[in-house]
């Protein structure tokens, strides 16, 4: 119940947050409705559909089947982070190049997704494309543009590392 | 600007120097939604807001006895708790019938259930909290108490003199019937030297957009308005439909649409728990939020399809088509959804069956029946994935008897490309079509010939592919005929409003919205070459009622058509009287001179003559210095709706190669194909991404989306985990071409493209499906979704 409520410590997005949480609150309805930190999304709240997909300590994970309460001393990351870092230019502007995205509710869940599979730092093939982000559901696109933005951006950065 | 494929588009007759139509410019909105950024209902605050959650019918069909909330009421954080009767003096119930479908019939629709629940998930009590958790801790405590009434579920016995009936007011469960006879179907049969029969199913499916349906309801007493965030794809008509039930004026409610998660025609209908939100905030006095969770999704957000199609085909031996025949039943839940009603779709399927075809042979029956499910209504294509399948699957069936080739026997019978105008069996108008030019092209863009060489070596290696077609017509650019003639305030045209900055900017207020087409961008696009100026000088404003020409929204592939032939207009609109201004501050005439680049030049030779930002500047500040009589006018609105035909058909073919595995009864999709005709194309990039994202969602209704109902009327896998959508890796890679055939009926000559990859997919797959088996002696697949124990009971292994 509601009268349960623990404080935790931890870092968003490099900074550091102080907040007294619900127990039964997950890191996605704490992001969303404590910090504000609405770009990430809830889709199914069951874990199936990743659009409330962030990174806690470097790992991607499902921001709904989290509680916040489980954070305590973790570093979070959220797509306003790894915006404001520049860490995905390169992706962003292939999904804007490719028109990889229509709605945009998923993709915030599914730049975080790519970049974990673009982080390992080789050029997957497009099956190993779309089976990596088959976890994050897209209604709009069909999938074709998407898988085409991370091939593009997987291409450039092995382009550039030789 | 950048341009994503740069190649200079071909000249027509509207291009001007500049243009962008017909060019791959990426969205203006797309940065913000990749960075977190966006502003989708669900991120909505306000000072005051207070959420509610609903406690919902566990029963398909139940009275409601009592309802006690004693407990509920002291649960921490609620602040109200409202049943349908103490809302049903806020808000009016209302009925979901239209008069040009003759007969049909429906209740009175309540927000919340009065006396009676008729589907599981129908929202029976309100729950008002400070926080969702603590509204939906307080719904666990409301106690019901039901007496469980007999559940009406399937469709073919809803008409049974013993069946009850579900709205005893009404007579019976028969929402709406059409029959149609064109032609001699009778004679057309006698004639055919084989008659192909079966029966096709089209499982329910739903929309599952990842972003659920959200609406924030903010009534002001102090200003007697209601403003109302809501994810939905027509603000104007929800305008009005708020105001009749909540006895205030139109102008006393805004309605303000800023990004929505996913569409599809879901978010274009009215929800009873969305009108509910809205008389809950007029009632309290306070901003309410619903954002409906994913189980309230699955029973709630409209169903689709659900039809049972018998239907027959006469063809000669030459492949001659001589006859047509179907009887369409759906099962559309316990009311007619309001205003578009649940009678359209089938309406459709008896519009569009044959469509294509010259044979014009045909009889048609439709009938559309209560039952206690959820409530069923217009997705996106609505009636064109059944017709189309139900078109093809005859065609390719009676190719099959006669030994024709599927290509063969429809080139034999397509519309003729030089035969236009004309029309369909059912009598539906074509302006310009392209069955012809599209088949070609598509025969070598899969290079077919080809691939049925390798079919036929993998069949030899006991590896089954299967090669499936369908040909198909869409509707786009609704005139009033599809709504405004039957009576719903539903706007067919569209206007666009555009302005001049003091800077030499331009503003666009358009009346069509966004829900990730690509609206802005195409709007951006038309306005900025019909007037002048670069797209990163033109800001486009939509989704709000106060500030955007009346409209009738996004829905029905209209947004381009209409909307973009609108900004296109005032655009041109605009140059004129700037031109006027820049022709008194320069003393020349201003039909010599043109916008380009955002610069007024001599239209001759092209000479700079003043910028516009310096026109701006003379207008708005040193007008004193303009010619006496001189007044700069730098807004200018125009409007725009089809007239010379009901609707612009468009027109195309897919094609999908697939392996069946007929151990495990999967299916692989290997490649897909469509090649449609849509007209002027704005922004080939956005297109093509519009028929590809279709042709997914076809896909999913042909092998995975089904919403599983028992006997019982209770919905079996409402989760995004037990109901499949495709995913990336399931999916194939689709190749997209176009034919160019512009409708005359507006300058631009767009038609819509939204909805041509939902029509064909299913039927092309179905027909896949049927090819890889053929060899094995498997009787036709036509109970759609194709799920692995269907495959795999055709081919008698279970």
């Amino acid at each position: 119940m509601s009268d349960m409520r623990c404080d935790i410590s931890l870092t968003v997005n490099g900074e550091t947050v102080h907040e007294t949480v619900d127990a039964r609150q997950t890191l996605v309805d704490f992001l969303r409705e404590q910090l504000v930190l609405t770009g990430s999304h809830i889709g199914c709240e069951h874990g199936v559909c990743g659009a409330c997909t962030v990174r806690v300590n470097g790992l991607v994970v499902r921001g709904c089947l989290m509680l916040a309460a489980q954070c305590e001393g973790a570093s979070v990351e959220t797509i306003e982070g790894v915006s404001d870092s520049g860490e995905i230019a390169d992706l962003q502007a292939a999904f804007e190049k490719r028109n990889a995205l229509q709605c945009g509710f998923c993709t915030p869940g599914m730049l975080l997704t790519a970049q974990e599979l673009l982080a390992t730092g080789h050029v997957p093939s497009r099956e190993k494309i779309r089976e990596h982000i088959s976890g994050n559901y897209c209604r709009c696109t069909g999938y074709h543009a998407i898988v085409d933005a991370i091939e593009a951006v997987a291409k450039a950065r092995a382009g550039g590392q030789t | 600007m950048k341009i994503v494929d740069d190649s200079p588009p071909v000249l027509t007759a509207l291009d001007r120097p500049n243009s962008y139509i017909g060019r791959s410019v990426p969205r203006p909105n797309m940065s913000r939604l990749m960075q977190g950024r966006a502003q989708y209902v669900s991120d909505v605050v306000l000072p005051r807001m207070a959420h509610v959650a609903f406690v919902r019918s566990p029963h398909a069909h139940a009275k409601i006895k009592s309802i006690n909330s004693d407990a509920a009421k002291k649960s921490p954080g609620v602040i109200a708790i409202v049943t349908g009767a103490e809302l049903d003096k806020v808000i009016t119930p209302w009925v979901g019938v239209l008069t040009h479908l003759k007969g049909i019939k429906s209740a009175p629709q309540h927000a919340i259930a009065v006396d009676r629940a008729c589907w599981a998930g129908e929202a029976v009590c309100a729950v008002v909290a400070r926080t969702r958790a603590e509204a939906e801790d307080g719904c666990e405590l409301v106690q019901v108490d039901y007496e469980e009434l007999t559940a009406v579920t399937d469709p073919e016995t809803a008409l049974d003199p013993k069946t009850p009936v579900i709205h005893a007011e009404l007579g019976d469960n028969l929402t709406f019937e059409r029959v149609h006879v064109a032609g001699d179907p009778d004679k057309g049969f006698a004639e055919a030297d084989e008659v192909v029969e079966t029966t096709f199913v089209f499982g329910r499916h739903t929309g599952v957009c990842n972003e659920a349906r959200s609406i924030v309801a903010d009534w002001n007493p102090g200003e007697q308005r209601m403003t109302v965030y809501q994810g939905t794809q027509a603000p104007h008509m929800m305008q009005n439909l708020f105001a009749k039930h909540l006895d205030l004026q139109e102008h006393q409610i805004r309605v303000i649409t800023k990004d929505v998660g996913g569409s599809f025609g879901i978010k274009v209908h009215t929800y009873a728990d969305e009108m509910a939100t809205v008389a809950l905030s007029k009632l309290l006095k306070r901003p309410i939020k619903f954002v409906a969770d994913r189980i309230e999704s699955f029973v709630t957000d409209i169903h689709a399809r659900d039809h049972r199609v018998k239907a027959r085909i006469g063809v000669k031996k030459d492949g001659t088509i001589t006859a047509w025949e179907i009887d369409d039943l759906t099962g559309i839940g316990p009311y007619s959804v309001y205003p578009r009603t649940s009678g359209i779709e089938a309406n459709q399927v008896v519009n569009l069956t044959g469509g294509p075809y010259t044979c014009g042979n045909y009889k048609a029956r439709a009938r559309v029946v209560f039952q206690n499910k959820n409530v069923m209504c217009q997705y996106r294509a609505v009636g064109h994935p059944i017709a189309t399948a139900v078109t093809e699957g005859l065609v390719e069936m009676a190719a099959q008897r006669i030994g024709m080739d599927p290509l063969e026997i429809r080139r034999r019978n397509l519309i003729a490309d030089d035969a236009h105008p004309s029309q369909g069996p059912s009598g539906i108008k074509f302006e310009a079509l392209s069955h012809h030019e599209a088949l070609a092209h598509l025969d070598a863009m899969m290079n077919y010939a080809g691939l049925r060489a390798e079919q036929e070596r993998f069949r030899k290696q006991g590896i089954y592919r299967g090669i499936g077609f369908a040909s198909f017509v869409e509707v786009t650019n609704p005139s009033a005929a599809f709504y405004g003639v039957g009576g719903a305030r539903i706007s067919a045209q569209d206007g666009a409003t555009v302005r001049l900055d003091a800077t030499g900017a331009i503003f666009c207020h358009t009346g069509v919205s966004e829900q990730g087409q690509g609206a802005e961008a195409v709007i951006a696009q038309c306005v900025a070459s019909s007037f002048g100026v670069p797209m990163d000088r033109v800001r486009i404003i939509m989704g709000d009622t106060d500030n955007t020409p009346y409209g009738g929204g996004t829905w029905a592939s209209r947004a381009a058509g209409i909307g973009g032939e609108a900004a296109w207009q005032a655009g041109k609109a605009l140059r004129q009287n700037v031109l006027a201004v820049a022709g008194s501050i320069l003393q020349a005439k201003s039909e010599t001179m043109d916008i380009r680049n955002g610069i007024v030049v001599d239209k001759d030779t092209g000479k700079e003559r003043i910028g516009l930002d310096e026109v701006a500047r003379i207008a708005y500040f040193r007008p004193d210095t303009l010619p006496s009589g001189i007044q700069a006018e730098l807004v200018a609105t125009r409007h725009y709706v089809p007239r010379a035909w009901a609707f612009s058909f468009t027109n195309g073919i897919q094609a999908s190669y697939l392996e069946v595995d007929t151990d495990s009864g999967f299916v692989k999709l290997l490649k897909h194909w469509c090649v449609e005709d849509c007209g002027t194309v704005i922004n080939p990039q956005l297109v093509d991404e519009q028929v590809r994202g279709g042709v997914v969602q076809g896909i999913g209704a042909a092998l995975f989306e089904h919403c599983l109902y028992d006997e019982r009327g209770q919905l079996l896998n409402g989760n995004m985990a037990d109901y499949l959508v495709p995913m990336a890796v399931e999916m194939p890679d689709i190749e997209v071409g176009h034919v160019v055939t512009p409708t005359a009926d507006s300058e631009l000559g767009a038609k819509g493209a939204g909805e041509a990859g939902t029509a064909g997919a299913p039927g092309s797959v179905m027909n896949a499906i049927n090819d890889a088996l053929r060899p094995l002696g498997a009787a036709p697949l036509t109970d759609m979704p194709f799920t692995p124990d269907k495959i795999l009971r055709a081919l008698g292994k279970i």
